[in-house]
């Protein structure tokens, strides 16, 4: 069969799914007065329809910030205006001033359902098939394989077309980020991870291996001849980049501080609500929200940061390669996630789609990570009344897998690129042989735990004292994983070397 | 199915392709469903609530029990499970009664009975020779028919948006042709007498069969060119095709014939008093002359031939079912569109007698006698298609002739469908 028969039919199956997980009910769906993503995303386009730019982020009379104040960057603001102008032409109750508050209909769902899809056809769909088309020294069919199952990651799924929310423009356009840079093609790169970052602050996750890898890629070139120019190049296509999308904002200082004032919500405290990093897993013990003050907080949380990435990157800018780049990516996103300040469940997004561009260097593993991934938000799935959408797209995502990579007999050191890493431990200790013995016992009992906590979370009320049981347990249960997560690609990172790859060719 | 070619060894695509599509009707449940959800629950809660002397009778609802009492048991057999889902769905004044626990129930019994459907597309693919063997697993004949059969796009509307049991029901059809095809003749013709059973419709394909059985299975053997040994005819078999086909009805109609409610049973399974055509019309022969009719009477009106005053009040177009007269051509009754179905399927059912070609022959009359039925028969409905689209699909992965009546047959078959898709959201999936 023709490559594009196979394309087209992989992109059918993933609209498929799409569309019917968005079938099911939205965030907040049915529960005034708040409601829930949904509601901001409909408000949003109801504020940036019916107001001046200038008043998009500041509290007034028309305004109310308490109710689902904007706390994107304008780019999202935009987007909402050109899908409120299109909801307008069908129609204008859905963004009326005021009196659209609240407004719920069929129609309503199919259209906002709608612009979800549109987004992600024509943003993310796009990069992840040029994505896999692009992958060497594999065929055709595995190409078409890996497409398939990251278009199938459940995660990103169930949050965009489930909770209702447009993960996969932001995310899309990183993906077009990482593919330009990774191909040399480095101003449309970062002008396309610069719209990423205009959409979504939480992309912030992504920058610094972008810029690790740039800087690198810089240095290679020698500081004083092309590397200076490309250096240069690339400063200005972001500064250029910001400065568009900033434009109405760079009116009044006042301005441009305010809508950093909403993307940085920095008097929000460590965490709100449950979340699957350091902090909340904790406070379980130690209530550090009540004990640290502030500025403390925000001290640990910085340093801590820093110096789990610190690795990585370093060793990005030294040895630039596209492997690198996309395994730090993993490590960084996740370091952010673990121990930064003001996370959410949904941004765990953030790392998935850097392990979903390593899942054909390491299918296990990235399947694993996946799965623990999308498990992490099950207290919010089960929130929505996602729970049969959930459990058969991980199950899709999971045959498709299978199917796809040989799992079962991927845990060899070769396969899980811990070949350098075991060579070095053995120069201690000599018996170090059972690394894979001991990766696949984890991956057992951590997918045995997961099942056990769903079928709990489902069956069982929690008891009366401890009305937060199950969701603590998934946040610690998938805390623990991630820390083990973020271990591994550190070691992977760091131990890598180029005799490593060579190895690797000649088998 | 890019993934499913790189399976390690041979059967694990077909297990692969039936999870997949299970995996798929499940994430279909919270699809709009019509009103035979509706139909169904209400002959659950009648065959669970009411004596039998009752089922055939009971009218609280419109949706009146008007399938053969297999079906009506089957439906007792579901309400068991169902009253641990939702007591509630079960009473019989609940019209239009419904709880996300009655959703979950009667999907997931669509899903579950799928499963003999399964179970014979694994039967009819082990009938296909795959004679060009090539590597390519997309091009193995079974992997094709599998596909083909397994993620019908007819019957996963039907049946799991729109909401039916088709898929156990042709499971049943396919298992039988499967059978003919292994030449167990007997196990065939049991699981035919018992579909009809479970739902009259498929009396349209019935001739096939009883040619077919009649021909290639009681005259043991033919002359040289083809044509009937009398002498060959086996008593035996006859007797014991008979036999089977009275068992089964016995088993089936017995209990209403010792209550004497056979007219009633017979007034409810052939509801002649539904009209021509249903209210959403099949597109068949009767659907261009009810159009021809009715241009005929504007032009009529509007060249002054016909009386205003003469014309009948209803009308076919209003969506309603009904009896009713043509105004310009003859009307039509039901012995009309019975003769116009016997004279379209009897070039077909001639060749399976005299020239008979094995199960091969036959399969191909009955997918002709399934498509003249839809054509000319009384208040068919548009969902008959798939009782030719699925067999046709068997004939379509052998021949390369086949092969492209099939697309066309299914293209405009499952588009045929399309007003079942009644909401906006469904209608884009």
């Amino acid at each position: 069969m023709e490559n594009w028969y196979w394309m087209t039919l992989v992109v059918l199956i993933g609209l498929t799914v799409r569309w019917t997980v968005s079938l099911n009910p939205y965030s907040g769906a049915g529960k005034p007065p708040m409601f829930g993503d949904y509601e901001a995303q409909r408000h949003w386009q109801e504020i940036t329809f019916n107001l001046p730019v200038k008043d998009w982020y500041f509290n007034s009379s028309d305004n109310n910030l308490q109710y689902w104040g904007l706390d994107y960057p304008p780019l999202t603001a935009y987007h909402s205006l050109l899908c409120a102008y299109v909801a307008e032409f069908i129609n204008p109750d859905w963004v009326a001033l005021h009196t659209s508050r609240g407004y719920e209909s069929q129609a309503h769902k199919l259209f906002m359902r709608t612009t979800v899809l549109v987004a992600d056809l024509f943003i993310y769909i796009p990069a992840v098939l040029l994505y896999c088309y692009s992958l060497k020294e594999i065929s055709p069919k595995r190409k078409m394989a890996v497409a398939l199952c990251i278009l199938l990651y459940p995660g990103l799924i169930l949050i965009d077309y489930g909770h209702f929310q447009y993960n996969s423009v932001s995310l899309g356009f990183a993906l077009w980020g990482v593919l330009g840079v990774s191909y040399d093609w480095d101003l449309l790169g970062s002008l396309a991870f610069c719209l990423a970052l205009n959409y979504k602050q939480m992309e912030l996750y992504h920058s610094l291996p972008f810029f690790c890898f740039l800087l690198g890629k810089c240095f290679k070139k020698g500081l004083k001849g092309k590397g200076f120019v490309l250096l240069m190049k690339i400063a200005c296509t972001v500064l250029a980049s910001f400065l568009l999308c900033w434009l109405p904002f760079f009116t009044e200082r006042e301005h441009a501080l305010q809508v950093l004032r909403r993307l940085f919500p920095v008097d929000r405290g460590l965490f709100e609500d449950k979340v699957a990093n350091i902090w909340c897993s904790v406070n379980v013990f130690l209530k550090i929200k009540e004990i640290l003050p502030r500025h403390i907080q925000l001290a640990i949380s910085f340093c801590l940061t820093f110096l789990s990435l610190l690795p990585a990157c370093i060793k990005l800018t030294l040895q630039p390669s596209s492997k690198g780049f996309r395994f730090t990516l993993v490590s960084c996103a996740l370091s952010f996630f673990l121990f930064s300040f003001q996370v959410h469940e949904k941004s765990i997004l953030l790392v998935s789609l850097p392990v979903c561009l390593v899942l054909n260097e390491i299918p296990f593993m990235s399947t694993w990570f996946l799965l623990v991934s999308t498990f992490s938000m099950l207290p919010l799935l089960l929130k929505d009344e996602l729970l049969m959408p959930s459990v058969v797209t991980v199950m899709a995502f999971l045959v498709v897998c299978v199917t796809s990579f040989p799992l079962c007999e991927s845990t060899s050191e070769e396969q899980l690129q811990l070949t350098p890493f075991a060579v070095s431990v053995r120069r201690r200790l000599p018996g170090f042989t059972f690394l894979p013995r001991i990766i696949q016992y984890l991956f057992l009992s951590s997918v045995i735990t997961m099942v056990l906590l769903t079928i709990l979370s489902v069956t069982l009320n929690p008891p009366q004292k401890l009305p937060d049981l199950f969701s603590v347990l998934v946040c610690s249960v998938s805390c623990i994983n991630f820390i083990f997560f973020l271990v591994y690609f550190n070691i992977v990172i760091v131990w890598d070397s180029k005799n490593g790859r060579n190895r690797k060719k000649i088998k | 199915m890019a993934a499913f070619t790189l399976a390690a060894s041979g059967d694990h695509w077909f297990s692969a392709l039936a999870l997949g599509v299970t995996l798929l009707k499940c994430l279909l449940i919270p699809t709009y469903h019509s009103t035979d959800f509706e139909v169904h629950r209400n002959w659950l809660a009648i065959t669970h609530s009411l004596p039998i002397s009752q089922w055939y009778y009971e009218a609280t609802s419109e949706w009146t029990l008007d399938y053969p009492p297999f079906f009506a048991w089957f439906e007792y057999a579901l309400s068991h499970i169902a009253k641990y889902f939702d007591q509630e769905m079960l009473n019989i004044h609940n019209l239009n009664y419904f709880s996300s626990r009655t959703l979950l129930f009667q999907r997931f019994s669509v899903i579950l009975t799928d499963a003999l459907f399964f179970y014979a597309v694994h039967e009819c693919c082990k009938c296909i020779d795959g004679k060009k063997t090539s590597k390519e697993l997309t091009e193995k004949p079974k992997f094709i028919l599998s596909v083909l059969l397994l993620w019908n796009f007819g019957l996963l509307i039907v049946d799991h948006i729109h909401f039916q049991y088709n898929g156990f029901l042709s499971g049943l059809m396919l298992l039988s042709i499967a059978r003919l095809f292994q030449k167990r003749h007997m196990e065939g013709a049991f699981l035919f007498a018992v579909l009809l059973h479970f739902k009259h419709i498929y009396l349209y394909v019935a001739p096939a069969y009883g040619i077919y059985l009649l021909r290639s299975y009681c005259f043991t053997a033919s002359k040289p060119d083809g044509t009937v040994r009398w002498d060959s005819f086996s008593f035996v078999r006859v007797i014991s095709l008979g036999l089977i086909v009275f068992l089964v009805s016995a088993l089936s109609l017995g209990p209403f014939i010792a209550l004497n409610q056979m007219p009633q049973v017979f007034s409810r399974l052939f509801p002649f008093k539904r009209g021509l055509c249903h209210a959403y019309w099949a597109p068949n022969f009767w659907a261009l002359y009810n159009a021809l009719d009715k241009a005929l009477s504007v032009i009529g009106l509007e060249l002054k031939f016909l009386d205003p005053n003469q014309i009948p009040r209803a009308s076919m177009t209003s969506g309603l079912v009904q009896q009713f007269q043509h105004t310009v051509l003859p009307s039509v009754s039901p012995l009309a569109t019975l003769i116009c179905t016997l004279i379209a399927i009897l070039p077909s059912v001639f060749c399976l007698w005299f020239k008979p070609q094995g199960p091969r022959g036959f399969l191909r009359c009955l997918v002709l006698c399934a498509l003249s039925s839809f054509m000319f028969g009384w208040h068919v409905h548009e969902k008959a298609i798939l009782l030719a689209i699925l067999p046709m699909s068997i004939l379509s992965v052998e021949k390369a002739g086949d092969a492209t009546i099939f697309l066309i047959l299914t293209t405009t078959g499952h588009y045929s469908l399309f007003p079942l898709l009644f909401t906006a959201p469904v209608s884009l999936l």
